[in-house]
């Protein structure tokens, strides 16, 4: 008889994960503050995706990724675990960049937080397209399609950049992307949606099937010759 | 219930998060089944959200872990 079904372990990785965050938090509270790096060693990408989705290049994400990670350190005590750890870090990461923005007075006031959110379609309308084949993920071996990604996402306005990156790159929930972004749920999904758009918007018709582009070249060749 | 084009375009989003009822989801699929324009741009919004998540498009500087341990270490011992 199989009986690995009642062999379920007393906890999840999931509750092992926090188990462990919060004994390293209480020792790091308690004086061991040189372990507060094996605490943010596993969101090292999330923080650093996030700091990039509010100032969109590589340099200056680096740099807010490390300023916040040093004032969560110190912001360390006041964490009650309401959310879970990620969470509040990248909300410190997040708050962080804001505040740098206002500071350099880079920020350009988005008339979206203002204006009701509906997901009407608006003018999101997708790219139109009568064929897609599907663009291998070697393709990402190419610098050249990288760069068209990264230029593509950091052309989306902000809220929208910050809800797409959190939740389509980082893999957060639409949960723990509304809590990080002090959003509600119902927001969170209008703005990934109108993300989502613009970027196929942007991108579809950039990433379109090589052959496509190859036979526009084909009709030109053709046209010098008769 | 017959979706036209818009109402699908609309529901790409939660149809990718599987955030939709049963009804809307089948509508979507029957439309897409015969829709060539939505099925292109349903499968082209997956594609770059595939392109877009694989962390070979979004890489850390290399050298990000050991310079942000070191800027700790610094913070530690002031």
């Amino acid at each position: 008889m199989d009986t690995t079904a009642n062999q379920a372990a007393p906890f999840s990785s999931g509750d092992e994960k926090q188990l462990r965050e919060a004994a390293l938090i209480r020792r790091v509270n308690e004086g061991e503050r040189e372990l507060f790096y094996e605490l943010v060693r596993p969101y090292e990408r999330n923080i650093y995706l996030a700091a990039f989705s509010v100032v969109k290049n590589e340099a200056d994400a680096e740099d807010l990724a490390q300023e916040a990670v040093l004032k969560a350190l110190r912001a360390l005590p006041g964490f009650r675990g309401e959310a879970k750890f990620s969470t509040w870090i990248i909300s410190i990461v997040l708050n962080e960049g804001r505040m740098r923005l206002r500071r350099d007075r880079l920020a350009s006031f988005q008339s979206i937080d203002e204006k009701p959110e509906t997901n009407d379609g608006g003018d999101y309308t997708p790219a139109f397209l009568t064929d897609w084949r599907e663009i291998p993920s070697e393709a990402l071996e190419r610098n050249e399609v990288r760069q068209i990604l990264h230029e593509a996402i950091a052309s989306l306005p902000e809220a929208y950049r910050q809800v797409l990156i959190m939740r389509d790159i980082e893999e957060m929930s639409i949960q723990e992307t509304a809590q990080a972004l002090g959003l509600t749920e119902g927001t969170v999904k209008i703005r990934l949606f109108r993300a989502r758009m613009m970027l196929q918007k942007a991108l579809a018709p950039r990433l379109q099937s090589p052959s496509v582009g190859l036979y526009e070249r084909m009709r030109e060749f053709t046209k010098k010759w008769f | 219930m017959v979706l036209d084009c818009q109402h699908v375009w609309r529901e790409i989003s939660a149809y990718i998060d599987n955030d939709l009822d049963e009804a809307l989801r089948a509508e979507i699929e029957k439309h897409l089944a015969h829709c060539r324009h939505c099925a292109a741009i349903m499968d082209s919004t997956h594609n770059v959200l595939v392109l877009i998540a694989d962390e070979r498009t979004f890489s850390l500087p290399a050298g990000f872990g050991e310079r942000l341990q070191a800027r700790l270490q610094k913070e530690i011992e002031r």
